[in-house]
């Protein structure tokens, strides 16, 4: 039998989660050392009597008995979970009380409570999507930062940093107290956001850790519409955004292999079901009267999955949709995304004027997509000389050899179009 | 043709989930390997590495072997090769050397 691709780090969450819970949370650390070893057995025995009917139970099964084994042993010398303290004291209750919190509906609590857990409001937002990554996903300190374009001693910091803020707090989130639960859902939102984002804006140019990044932070977003509490409009937006945009990822890349935009995308390669399940996902989100940043994200992302052509998109609208995602959050990336619409909808003078009026515009000067708007809007109004040193500066901003390459395409574009 | 016995030490202990996925597929495709060349006589047991150890003529039983992780015995398998040399070669490919540990590689004795 073939193992399911990423099915190791795939379980990596549920299972540390679960041994969390028994051990407690400032013993995270053992915690991962006991699911380690369940994955260091899989290797061991798995060769040899092929890989079981039902990997993720053989693996959790010799997880359980690894934590028994350290329970057992370490019973006088450690205090475990200060909740199952007095549970823990007795020999006899110790498997029942593993075999509890393995139990499958338990599982996917644990994995929401560690979800909640890394979501500590003592923890800045990076740290809290680093420490995602970690716990919940499997990423190890170099994989996290290679995905994310940072350096190991940064990564590593940060989560060591996370883990003792977490290891301090002493018991992990109570997911079983609703007024809790209902304060800290929109940081656990906007962490998926953020991890979201990491993956469909961030800076690592290998298309395949890019649709990686959207992936988990689907999956986990998944997992939280499960519970009934975070099935708010908010957290369902949220989901629609997600399926919407990363529905449109296999279409930013072309035949060759080379980035391509959103005006000249094969939309033939867009994911046709992710895009349905998104437009379900927004109908859902429009239960209540609150319509947030995600539901106009959404609502955004929407209308270009529904635009079989770029003369197809309903510009007039996503510009009204932008104007009020800037009531909520002016940020000059916002301001560029509606200038280029503005573009779209009244035409190049009209989308320089915009870019123009952005205020921190500054902040924008390293942003590779700023000099390449201006650029394309100059090229539409044929003032060639302006593009070239617009998709110049692209170029030196560019982050990565994909996005230099789609820069000098664009640069020679201008080049070409100079001449007589 | 000869038959050896490889014994494997060592475990990866340490690695991503990821990885520790790749190191269990690359030892699938190792054992695939020697199938496939009509070279794995006998697939041998994978070990726990619990156990107990009995000595001496007092026969003291104790709990083992507890050796360090590069020392412990993992598991074993026989192959068929045609001398010593050969089948040194046919252990090369085994990913346990990748992470620190080590195949011995001895003559089974038929005679």
């Amino acid at each position: 039998m073939e193992l399911t691709e990423h099915l190791f780090r795939h379980e990596w969450g549920r299972m540390v989660g679960a041994v969390t819970r028994i051990f407690g949370v400032h013993n995270l650390a053992l915690a991962e050392d006991v699911v380690q070893e369940a994955f260091c057995r899989a290797t061991e025995v798995w060769p040899w009597r092929g890989v079981p009917e039902n990997p993720s139970a053989w693996l959790m099964a010799t997880a359980k008995n690894c934590a028994l084994d350290v329970l057992r042993r370490e019973r006088t010398a450690r205090t475990f979970a200060p909740d199952l303290g007095r549970l823990l004291e007795s020999e006899g209750a110790l498997a029942p009380v593993i075999e509890e919190a393995f139990g499958p509906h338990a599982m996917q609590d644990d994995l929401l409570r560690m979800m909640f857990s890394c979501c500590h409001p003592h923890l800045a937002q990076e740290a809290q999507v680093a420490l995602m990554l970690h716990i919940l996903c499997g990423f190890s300190v170099a994989e996290i930062a290679s995905a994310l374009v940072s350096s190991h001693a940064a990564i590593e910091k940060r989560i060591a940093r996370g883990k003792k803020t977490l290891a301090r707090s002493r018991r992990l989130f109570d997911v079983t107290e609703p007024g809790e639960f209902s304060s800290r859902l929109p940081a656990v939102d906007t962490a998926l956001y953020l991890l979201f984002n990491e993956g469909y804006h961030g800076a690592n140019a290998a298309f395949a850790v890019r649709t990686e990044l959207c992936r988990e932070a689907m999956r986990l977003t998944a997992i939280l519409l499960e519970h009934p509490l975070c099935a708010t409009p908010r957290t369902y937006a949220l989901a629609a955004l997600m399926c919407l945009n990363a529905a449109r990822l296999p279409g930013r890349i072309d035949a060759s292999g080379n980035l391509s935009s959103l005006f000249d995308q094969d939309r033939s390669a867009w994911d046709r079901p992710l895009i349905g399940e998104g437009m379900s996902f927004l109908e859902l989100s429009a239960q209540g009267s609150d319509a947030g940043e995600y539901h106009l994200e959404a609502a955004i992302a929407s209308i270009h999955a529904a635009a079989h052509a770029i003369e197809d998109t309903d510009w007039a609208k996503v510009v009204s949709l932008y104007d009020s995602l800037m009531t909520m959050r002016p940020t000059p990336i916002i301001a560029l995304n509606r200038a280029i619409a503005i573009a779209q909808r009244d035409g190049p003078d009209r989308g320089i004027e915009e870019i123009e009026a952005i205020a921190d515009a500054d902040r924008l000067t390293s942003y590779p997509f700023y000099w390449a708007a201006l650029g394309e809007f100059e090229l539409r109004r044929h003032r060639c000389g302006f593009a070239q040193e617009h998709f110049r500066a692209a170029l030196t901003q560019a982050r990565n050899d994909a996005e230099r390459h789609f820069f000098s395409q664009r640069l020679q574009a201008a080049q070409t179009a100079t001449r007589p | 043709m000869s038959e050896f016995t490889y014994l494997f030490r060592g475990r990866k202990t340490s690695g991503s989930p990821e990885e520790m996925q790749k190191h269990f597929e690359e030892w699938v495709a190792w054992f695939q390997q020697l199938g496939a060349a009509g070279r794995l006589k006998d697939p041998g047991h994978p070990l726990q590495n619990a156990g107990k150890v009995v000595s001496g003529g007092q026969k003291v039983v104790k709990d083992g072997p507890y050796a360090e992780a590069k020392d412990v015995v993992g598991g074993y398998i026989i192959v068929e090769a045609d001398d010593l040399t050969q089948a040194v070669e046919f252990s090369k490919g085994c990913p346990i050397l990748a992470v620190g540990g080590s195949v011995e590689v001895r003559p089974v004795q038929t005679r």
